[in-house]
């Protein structure tokens, strides 16, 4: 019962892909809000490799605000002493990444070749470890 | 190599090579490796040999590729179990019911082929995700919502087939579809409907054509691969509001409940509902239950409670969209219906305009303005999964007492802790009727599995005999679903069973399906 009672707390105010959706301050408070979803499909014009299959594929849980199952999950698992958010990691590798993909993890459910095509996994990889040093 | 059941190796290795040749070898999987990633995420079978596997998967990008898919299939008698964007978690995910059968994922089918915006329709393919229908009206500017299921990175396709709910006005998929196209197993493509009469304009403006309306039957069902479907879309509206009324007796919910029918067949309210309990959410929260428990507090102690600590015994929280002044009004004609009720109070809630503008702190589910999010996994943290029961009540007072004592009783008899699992009070998912939601956390934890396929059992047979029925299921429990809609010793199953072996004779579309098994394995399994 709680845990119903909690879907509307836990249910996401942001914008389904926060970067393009539009920000403004447009209440007398000033408080931020959300002109949100103006439009939804993003651009990988000007974006490192793989953006935008992360964007697609992977932001809706991983992303940046509150609700994103995937981002809650690993801020509740490191406590801090990494990222949340998958895109600000250095530390993962490709394999790493696509052993997640393709068995799932904890609520994460597996995601077939039909969905995410190896070619798009690389991609995907090749975004999330662009920042490692080595 | 896996091989389906009743099929021999050199058999299949023949059919793999004709799926190869028939829609390339990319598209056809066969190593472990790759058909594992059939399995249920969520599976209540997790380390135990009932999980069932695919043989091979098959990913058609075309009707005509499905036609020479079912053509070898007939061949060689192999159980193909058809998947949309095989996002069907809690239900079975992509895995298929007939451990063996060869997965035939239409993923690759996503197309959005058509969105009207005067007329508010869609017309999609089955691999078509609600995220994708989202960002196709987006990109474009068009003033329609979809309406999507909590999760949104299932299909239409598949959420509307298999009867799901969401949360607008539009809340019940079915009843918002129009059209559909189908390949029988035997290829013959079928348009339902206007899609019928040549040259007709209004496939997904009039859903009966002419003669017998057949759509029901592909619905939950095994007996064609449907291709095309067509998806009433809401107008944006102009304004939404909400309303929360609550009462503070036990007894007040009769005539709660009578007025949120009278409210919601009138479509004064829109949008799905939820009956909610602050008294009993706080007893849950203090080792308590929201079911009514042998041995627990009197309805006198309850309410006793409920006025010391200030909590109303029911309440829930109305919306309304449309027209901003239509939407002022009808709030004011529901509170003044509720004040009938002495002693109901009331609450103003959020307000918006469309487009929609939320504060970060907003908390309200996306999915109420047709935006399709992931948000209530967060609150399934630390779980593999979970699977649900979701019984059909009738929309009532009455009935609600009834089944918080009768479910209640089926914990106690079983000695389970109810508050390890989550339940919730009914919801309006569909227009004239109740549904109770039970969640179960899946865990890769044989016993404890075991454990909650038993209470699942329980709870289905409880309600059963009090007239409470699943709205759609796992598949493991489809046959334990299906025996208790049992009316004249099963005269529906069997009628489905002839409709069945007339349009499918080879058997071979997913068996097993909402407990429909080919005339060569009811043989078997008897």
């Amino acid at each position: 019962m709680k845990l119903i009672a909690t879907i509307a707390a836990a249910a996401c105010a942001f914008a389904l892909i926060a970067q393009v959706a539009s920000a403004q301050d447009s209440s007398a408070q000033g408080e931020r809000v959300k002109s949100a979803w103006v439009r939804a499909t993003v651009s990988g014009e000007g974006q490192p490799k793989g953006y935008v299959q992360y964007m697609d594929y992977c932001s809706m849980c991983h992303g940046e605000g509150p609700g994103r199952p995937g981002t809650m999950a690993l801020r509740a698992k490191y406590k801090g002493s990494e990222p949340a958010l998958l895109a600000d990691r250095t530390d993962l590798t490709p394999a790493l990444i696509k052993a997640f993909v393709r068995n799932g993890d904890s609520i994460m459910p597996i995601f077939r070749k039909t969905e995410i095509s190896d070619a798009d996994l690389d991609a995907i990889a090749a975004y999330l470890t662009r920042n490692n040093k080595h | 190599m896996r091989v389906p059941p009743g099929v021999s190796g050199k058999d299949f290795a023949d059919a793999l090579r004709q799926f190869e040749e028939a829609i390339g070898k990319d598209w056809v999987f066969s190593s472990d490796e790759d058909t594992d990633l059939y399995r249920d995420a969520y599976s209540p079978f997790w380390h135990e040999p009932e999980d069932p596997v695919a043989s091979a998967a098959v990913a058609p990008a075309s009707v005509e590729e499905i036609q020479k898919i079912l053509k070898v299939a007939n061949d060689y008698k192999i159980p193909l179990w058809t998947i949309s964007t095989g996002k069907n978690l809690a239900y079975g995910g992509a895995a298929p019911l007939l451990s063996g059968s060869v997965v035939l994922d239409l993923k690759r089918m996503d197309k959005v082929l058509e969105v009207n915006e005067p007329n508010a329709y869609a017309l999609v393919e089955p691999g078509v995700s609600y995220f994708d229908l989202y960002r196709y009206i987006q990109d474009r500017g068009l003033k329609v919502w979809i309406d999507p299921p909590d999760p949104g990175w299932g299909s239409p396709m598949g959420n509307t087939l298999e009867r799901g709910g969401g949360r607008t006005p539009m809340r019940d998929h079915w009843a918002n579809h129009c059209g559909m196209e189908v390949v029988l197993a035997n290829g013959d493509v079928v348009r339902t409907g206007m899609g019928a009469l040549p040259g007709a304009n209004t496939w997904q403006q009039y859903p009966y054509g002419f003669g017998p309306y057949v759509d029901g039957i592909f619905s939950q069902s095994n007996f064609g691969v449907v291709t095309k479907l067509g998806v009433w879309l809401l107008p944006q509206p102009e304004a939404y509001r909400e309303l929360t009324v609550s009462v503070p007796r036990h007894d007040d919910l009769i005539p709660f409940v009578d007025t949120l029918s009278y409210l919601l067949n009138s479509q004064i309210i829109q949008g799905t509902i939820l009956l909610a309990s602050p008294l009993l959410d706080y007893r849950a929260a203090h080792g308590g239950s929201v079911l009514e428990m042998p041995g627990g507090p009197s309805i006198a102690e309850n309410e006793q409670l409920g006025r010391d600590k200030n909590l109303a015994y029911w309440s829930c929280t109305l919306h309304f969209y449309g027209p901003s002044k239509v939407v002022d009004a009808q709030w004011d004609h529901a509170r003044e219906k509720y004040s009938a009720i002495p002693g109901a109070t009331f609450r103003d809630g959020k307000s918006y305009r469309f487009p929609l503008q939320m504060k970060e702190g907003d908390g309200i589910p996306r999915v109420a303005f047709g935006v399709p999010d992931l948000s209530v996994f967060g609150l399934l943290q630390g779980s593999k999964g979970h699977i649900g029961f979701s019984p059909i009540i009738p929309m009532s007072g009455e009935a609600v007492f009834e089944s918080l004592k009768v479910f209640g009783q089926v914990y106690a008899d079983l000695g389970v802790q109810q508050k390890n699992q989550f339940f919730a009070l009914p919801w309006s998912y569909f227009p004239r009727s109740f549904v109770l939601l039970f969640g179960f956390p899946i865990e890769h934890d044989v016993e404890q599995n075991r454990r909650t396929r038993e209470v699942f059992k329980h709870l289905a047979q409880a309600g059963a005999e009090h007239g409470w029925g699943e709205y759609r299921t796992h598949t493991a429990f489809m046959d334990t679903v299906a025996n208790t809609y049992s009316f004249n010793n099963h005269a529906l199953r069997r009628f489905h069973e002839k409709l069945k072996d007339a349009l499918d004779p080879n058997g071979i579309l997913s068996p097993g399906k909402s407990g429909i098994w080919p005339e060569r394995m009811r043989k078997a399994r008897a």
